[in-house]
């Protein structure tokens, strides 16, 4: 208590509860409750029930005294899923809007089409399924129409139709090899620069690691709108944008958590190895979950045959993601770590992508997906946070010289022009 | 129906023509020749039409909030013959003002437009038009009230046919009255395309007519927010005579544009029988409902 707080506590004029209140219940009367006043839970059970009975009586009775909401109804539906099959295009809907919304009738590019499914209106975050009689064409867009039973129409295009893959153990399995050629492959070949970094001095590894933050930092933006635009996508019936805020808050706390419990299992961690792999298994799985979104948006890609230039993408993504083994395996340039523990950190940081395409090709789901990415941009940010400390120039205990701004640059440069070769 | 077989509601459902109060499959047919009187030794018509806001279920299960001559859309299908005396009297039981706009030849305080003679009527209010039938023809009616595309749009439309001195051939008439609804009201075109005031109405209910007897159709096109509108005939060509103003035909054809407030007469005898498509030769708004078949039968019983 500040000395002010003090003094004005001691104007006050002091009634006989108060006095009682100042001289304190002793240790034992708080423990037991024996003072004669209200035990606690009774106060917290007291307090909620009021709560519960206040808030229930509003929703029961408050909307009541407040006139009618004016305006026509407000109709959204978003479009979860879209599963192209020969001869018909599946819709899966989510109302996102206040009020149910009854699908009456579906026109396909100026055409009304025959359909079956949404035969109720769909109420307030409920899903349902349209199944659309119609000849599309391959490769061709089509705008779907659903006229609503108030005569709105809402939109939903199809960029370019392609049959939707059967989600079988074939398609999963391809999923996985994409995710491999992706993910683990790229995260390997990028550690295999660990030699020559040895031979190099600290200088040059600290420079690294100023590089690997500039990646890191491209990597939690570049995901961050990804993750913003797939939110938007989403109807926003589940948060939109929250979403990808909550994942990122979430994920950077679980984190914190996993790093503080991995740094007090050794306490008397003197060597700089050990902390050096400690960051590097942070890194590795910062960069594990943001695979994880980069996994999504390839197997989502896929799954609505929007894959066209597959090997292009395949490619641009696989060098993308060289650079991340890189910053793997910059802090451990002090140690030798076992080839074992390498190929573990490739995979905690590669895997996850195959993870990322098997789902985003069976699921498809925007909001999901917004958490998702949400996920990968707090993982980032924790680890930038971790690495940030390890800069400082040792000797002059200077953070921003010019050589680590450089290597920031460095990294946030190579990142714009390796992604601009995934920009199909 | 549906996929490739072509454009329909789900499951090739209709709409509820009893709570419309309302059916295009008899509208086709009717035509209202008003109560008829001498004055003067002159034939005069008298009619009552009443301004109404009603919803109207324009596709299975969308509901339209239009407004009206009669309940109907379009609105009743006025008829008399050319120096007839036609005496409308308009009831405006809207909530809305409006007018009665006729088209024909007729002196310009009985125009049925703003600020000229009686000018708008309000709601409650009524007026009573008043002119002769004249030039014989096919001709529109609609309400003149700005925004005037809305209340055109919102469906205050119909037709009246002047018929010529000594009328014209026998045959099976009918009315066709090319329309939309532009369900969003954005003014960007419209989500439902339509004769007499439901699409898809005759691919479920063909209009059945005779083998070798002359069908006339008069065609008008009020279609809102597009520019034309047509009409194609399959398997057949008829004689098509522009606002039926002159009783020889100007053309043999299968298919005639109009453009809005266009009219004309088309006369077919149709040789075969079977099932014979009829609809906009813009294709688009075919597939948005304008769109339906004649069912031409044999013999003295249709
Ligand atoms: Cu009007």
């Amino acid at each position: 208590m500040s000395t002010t707080e003090e003094s004005r506590d001691a104007e006050r004029p002091m009634d006989p509860d108060a006095r009682a209140d100042a001289e304190g219940p002793t240790p034992a009367e708080t423990r037991t409750g024996k003072s004669g006043r209200v035990p606690l839970w009774v106060l917290v059970v007291g307090l909620v029930a009021v709560l519960v009975a206040a808030l229930g009586g509003l929703a029961a009775y408050g909307g009541q005294t407040l006139p009618e909401r004016l305006g026509p109804p407000v109709e959204e539906l978003a479009v979860e899923r879209t599963v192209i099959a020969p001869g018909s295009i599946e819709l899966v809907l989510r109302n996102t809007g206040p009020d149910p919304v009854a699908v009456a009738q579906v026109f396909v590019n100026d055409s009304y089409v025959d359909f079956t499914g949404a035969d109720e209106p769909i109420g307030r975050l409920a899903a349902d399924t349209l199944v659309l009689n119609y000849p599309w064409q391959d490769g061709q867009p089509y705008t779907v129409s659903m006229l609503t039973s108030t005569g709105l129409v809402i939109e939903h295009v199809v960029d370019a139709a392609v049959a939707t893959p059967e989600p079988g153990f074939e398609f999963l399995g391809l999923m996985a090899l994409v995710g491999t050629y992706v993910g683990v492959l790229p995260v390997l070949l990028g550690m295999l620069v660990l030699p020559i970094l040895r031979r190099t001095s600290g200088r040059v590894v600290r420079v690294l690691l100023a590089l690997t933050v500039g990646l890191l930092a491209y990597l939690a933006l570049d995901a961050l709108l990804e993750g913003l635009e797939l939110a938007a996508l989403s109807g926003g019936a589940f948060g939109g944008p929250v979403l990808v805020f909550l994942g990122a808050g979430l994920a950077f706390l679980a984190l914190t958590t996993v790093d503080k419990v991995l740094a007090g299992r050794r306490p008397d961690e003197r060597d700089t190895g050990s902390a050096g792999m400690r960051l590097a298994v942070m890194i590795a799985i910062g960069i594990g979950l943001h695979n994880l979104g980069e996994g999504l948006v390839i197997g989502s890609a896929y799954a609505v045959g929007e894959l066209a230039l597959g090997a292009a993408l395949i490619v641009g993504f696989a060098a993308h993601n060289t650079t991340e083994g890189l910053a793997i395996v910059a802090p451990l340039t002090t140690r030798r770590p076992s080839l074992w523990s390498l190929v573990g950190l490739g995979l905690i940081a590669g895997a996850p992508a195959i993870l990322g395409a098997v789902i985003g090709a069976s699921v498809d789901n925007a909001g999901l997906s917004a958490l998702l990415f949400g996920v990968g941009v707090g993982a980032i940010v924790q680890v930038i946070i971790q690495i940030v400390p390890g800069l400082r120039d040792r000797t002059s205990g200077r953070l921003l010289d010019p050589a680590m701004l450089g290597g920031l640059g460095a990294g946030v440069v190579i990142m714009y022009l390796t992604g601009l070769l995934v920009a199909a | 129906m549906g996929g490739a077989n072509g454009a329909t509601f789900r499951g090739g459902a209709g709409v509820d023509h009893a709570a419309n109060g309302f059916d295009p499959r008899t509208l086709l047919r009717e035509f209202d020749y008003g109560t008829v009187s001498t004055e003067n030794g002159r034939t005069v018509r008298d009619w009552t039409i009443r301004a109404e806001d009603r919803d109207i279920e324009v596709a299975p299960g969308v509901v339209f909030p239009a407004w009206t001559f009669n309940g109907s859309i379009p609105g009743p299908t006025l008829r008399a013959t050319a120096g007839d005396l036609m005496r409308v009297r308009f009831v405006n039981d809207s909530e809305h003002p409006h007018t009665m706009h006729f088209h024909g030849i007729h002196p310009a305080e009985m125009d049925g437009v703003p600020m000229v003679g009686r000018g708008i009527i309000s709601p409650g209010e009524e007026f009573t038009y008043t002119f002769d039938a004249e030039p014989f023809g096919l001709h529109l009616y609609h309400c003149h009230v700005g925004p005037l595309a809305e209340h055109i749009a919102r469906g205050m439309y119909g037709t009246f046919i002047v018929d010529p001195p000594g009328g014209r051939p026998p045959a099976d008439e009918m009315i066709m009255v090319q329309h939309g609804y532009n369900t969003t009201f954005d003014g960007e075109g419209n989500q439902l395309y339509a004769v007499n005031g439901i699409p898809f109405v005759y691919m479920n209910d063909p209009i059945q007519v005779r083998r070798g007897e002359l069908v006339r159709i008069y065609l008008v096109n009020i279609l809102e927010y597009d520019p034309i509108n047509s009409f194609h005939l399959h398997g057949n060509f008829f004689d098509y005579y522009p606002t039926g103003t002159r009783l020889e035909p100007s053309e043999f054809t299968d298919t005639v544009i109009q453009a809005q407030g266009q009219r004309g007469i088309c006369e077919i005898r149709f040789p075969y029988p079977g099932k014979f498509m009829f609809h906009a030769h813009k294709s688009e708004f075919a597939d948005l409902g304008w769109m339906g078949f004649f069912d031409v039968v044999d013999g003295a019983e249709s």
